[in-house]
């Protein structure tokens, strides 16, 4: 039955519904209502022995998550921003280790500045770490997507991020419904892990690899991320025949039929952008979107699939490569090349800034009238300040 | 924890023999099921006291869980030696993660085993000085404070022997590496820094904390079986020669780690909820001269002309950590 539920709490229900063995725990805004939920619900016996560990930092964190999956436990964490940076070195280490820890990141801007409002600098900071990446829309697919991404990381022994943005959705009330145990059962098979350490049968895990093997280990995990783009939609289905509803897969695609302008975004800010494109279409503009659900591993070929027809892309993304340009542009175009498409990259929200109709609506009218740069374009930057400040550093 | 200390007339040594002994008390390298946790083959230096350290810890650790026992590594010399792909000398389950998260890995097994309740099997975290008492004590720290059932055991042979031997903070003042050479005014590593892992163990007023040194193996095999016997975050430093990075003689490794002890700049000693409990008497006390004397990291306190400036600064360190844990007869 569906409940008014904040989005934090809906994960952390739904995470208990998928019944971890351990939960690793280190504060940091946004991402705090959910293990606070979660340490809520082992203390009061909701799950069984699930141990409940406050430890003492992000890294330790991923840290003890090794040390727990590699034992053979259904482990879980959650963390944004900084505290992802500081989990850096642990998360290479997990994704290389092929252990199947789901995480959920609350993205959030990085600092300096200090900032711990929403932007996708977190998640994007860290997509080469071997760790697949699915982005939520809504607050119903962040809780579903928990339950595909313990599925997913078990089946290809690969660790999960579940990227939901920072307040915007972790903090938002909405009308959704959340897995039930039974559900989620029949959907989630128990753990069985692909390496275990155990006396019974000892191994070792974590040797020292040299030249001779170490591109092949390299190779493998590339290999393996692959088959996660098959295994995903498939997962979407799968859910969507037991659950009742749509979640996840690669991408989405929402009035694109025909549109000569496709607009390209990653999590909630899809919502905002649905809404414009329904005005224009109501006024005969052909315009469309792609939710991009999946960025790790890269769909290539179903973005190239979904953007081939049109005649230009926006990607709006609340990331940057500083000194460089778009992160997602950038991929769109590796999957868009010798095509006719062109890619405008459109940063947008960083730190939290509003992205409203009104700006993607001008936006989006410029890309239509050709009117776009073909560099980065700031959404809503302030002109005057930066003109300012070039101007005395200039003078310097 | 009141114990007689055994002496072997024959070897001159405390850390061998065994047929004058009752089974019991005999080391666990004298019993022919001894594990060979850390089997032979392995790619240590000839006299590393590290290897010596590390096997007879894990041999008793093993003794005394019945081989229910699960490792999890710092990166090191220890890792690096033991584990080259695809050999390894490791014949318990083992895991190697990274540098400074040994404690907190073995936190996450110990949290495994008691969510699936396998209350059998037990869980040991080990790594050099570097990875224990710099960039890994924030996870020690961490698993000390929350209690959480893991035995850690640090092999302390004072300084980044695996990157070159450099500086950590467990490296003693006056002794020379990559990052403290002797050249200068005031050659080697600085006074008044460094910090004792120990001390910093016992704070958290953990079920245990002990000294040991690969002097005295059987005084380390007591200590390691004694820790198994608790529950709780548990401490084992093990001062372990690096013939190396001290420049000793590769012969001369129980013996510098004797000199240690008797000199009285390592003291051996047991804690218990934050109290000393047992301290290791010093036999014959000797000038810290003689420590320093055999060790090339210390040669410029020799020559070319003898430092009786600086050797007078160390020799205070050791009057006073003599008084602070009474380790005169």
């Amino acid at each position: 039955m569906p409940r008014q539920l904040e989005g934090s709490v809906a994960v952390a229900e739904t995470v208990a519904a998928c019944r971890p063995d351990v939960i690793c725990a280190y504060p940091i805004s946004p991402q705090t209502h959910i293990v606070e939920g979660l340490s809520r619900i082992v203390k009061t016996g909701g799950l069984g022995s699930c141990e409940f560990l406050n430890v003492e930092s992000e890294f330790g964190a991923m840290s003890a998550c090794i040390g727990a999956s590699a034992t053979g436990a259904r482990t879980y964490t959650a963390t944004a921003s900084q505290g992802l940076l500081f989990m850096a070195e642990a998360l290479y280490n997990a994704s290389g280790l092929g252990l199947p820890i789901v995480m959920t990141v609350a993205n959030r801007a990085i600092g300096a500045p200090i900032n711990i409002w929403n932007d996708h600098s977190d998640a994007m900071s860290q997509r080469d770490s071997g760790w697949i990446q699915l982005y939520a829309e809504t607050n119903q697919e962040a809780a579903d997507l928990h339950v595909q991404a313990f599925r997913l990381a078990e089946e290809l022994s690969l660790p999960v991020m579940v990227c939901m943005d920072g307040f915007i959705l972790t903090h938002a009330y909405e009308r959704l419904e959340v897995p039930t145990a039974e559900q989620v059962a029949a959907y989630l098979p128990p753990f069985e892990p692909r390496q275990v350490l155990d006396p019974d049968e000892p191994m070792m895990i974590g040797a020292m690899v040299g030249p001779e093997a170490f591109t092949e280990v390299k190779y493998l995990m590339h290999a393996k991320q692959q088959m996660a783009l098959a295994a995903i939609p498939q997962l979407a289905d799968e859910f969507e025949r037991d659950f009742g509803r749509r979640s996840g897969g690669l991408l989405r695609r929402y009035r694109c039929q025909d549109a000569h302008t496709v607009v390209l975004a990653l999590g909630s800010v899809l919502g905002t952008i649905e809404d414009v494109i329904d005005d224009m279409r109501d006024e005969g503009v052909a315009i469309g979107a792609v939710g991009l659900k999946c960025f790790r591993p890269y769909p290539l070929d179903a973005v190239r699939t979904a953007l081939a027809q049109a005649e230009r892309v926006v990607v709006l993304e609340k990331a940057f490569a500083v000194g460089a340009g778009g992160i997602v542009g950038q991929n769109v175009r590796l999957a868009l090349s010798g095509l006719r498409p062109r890619v405008h990259d459109v940063i947008a929200g960083l730190g939290g800034r509003p992205i409203t109709k009104a700006s993607l609506r001008r936006l989006f009218e410029q890309a239509v009238d050709d009117r776009l740069g073909r560099g980065m374009t700031f959404l809503d930057l302030d002109h005057d300040v930066v003109a300012r400040e070039l101007q005395r550093l200039e003078a310097r | 924890m009141a114990k007689q200390q055994i002496k072997f007339f024959q070897t001159g040594s405390f850390a061998v023999g065994g047929r004058l002994l009752d089974p019991e008390q005999r080391s666990v390298q004298s019993d022919a099921r001894r594990s060979n946790t850390l089997t032979s083959g392995h790619r240590a230096c000839q006299g590393c006291g590290e290897a010596l350290g590390a096997r007879y810890a894990l041999d008793a650790a093993m003794r005394a869980s019945g081989g229910r026992l699960i490792a999890a590594n710092a990166t090191g010399c220890l890792e690096v030696f033991s584990t080259p792909f695809p050999e390894s000398s490791w014949q318990l389950p083992w895991i190697h993660s990274l540098f400074g998260n040994a404690p907190a890995v073995a936190t996450g097994i110990a949290a495994a085993l008691r969510a699936k309740g396998r209350d059998d099997v037990r869980v040991i975290g080990q790594g050099g000085d570097g990875g224990t008492v710099d960039i890994g004590m924030g996870c020690l720290s961490g698993m000390f404070e929350r209690n959480d059932d893991v035995l850690y055991v640090c092999y302390d042979n004072e300084g980044y022997m695996n990157t070159g031997v450099q500086r950590s903070g467990a490296t003693p003042p006056a002794a020379r590496t990559a990052t403290t050479q002797a050249v200068g005014e005031a050659p080697g590593n600085v006074f008044g820094q460094g910090k004792s892992a120990p001390l910093i163990a016992m704070a958290h007023e953990i079920p245990y904390v002990a000294t040991a040194t690969v002097a005295d193996l059987r005084d380390l095999e007591a200590k390691v079986e004694y820790a198994m016997g608790l529950r709780g975050a548990r401490y084992v430093h093990v001062l372990v020669t690096c013939p190396l990075g001290w420049g000793s003689a590769s012969a001369d490794t129980i013996k510098i780690a004797r000199l240690a002890c008797e000199t009285g700049l390592f003291p051996v000693f047991e804690a218990e909820a934050g109290d000393v409990t047992a301290v290791t008497k010093i036999r014959r006390r000797l000038p810290v001269e003689a420590y320093l004397r055999p060790q090339k990291r210390f040669a410029h306190l020799f020559e070319p002309e003898e430092r009786t400036d600086v050797i007078a600064r160390i020799q205070a360190r050791a009057d006073r950590t003599i008084d602070r844990f009474g380790l005169l007869p």
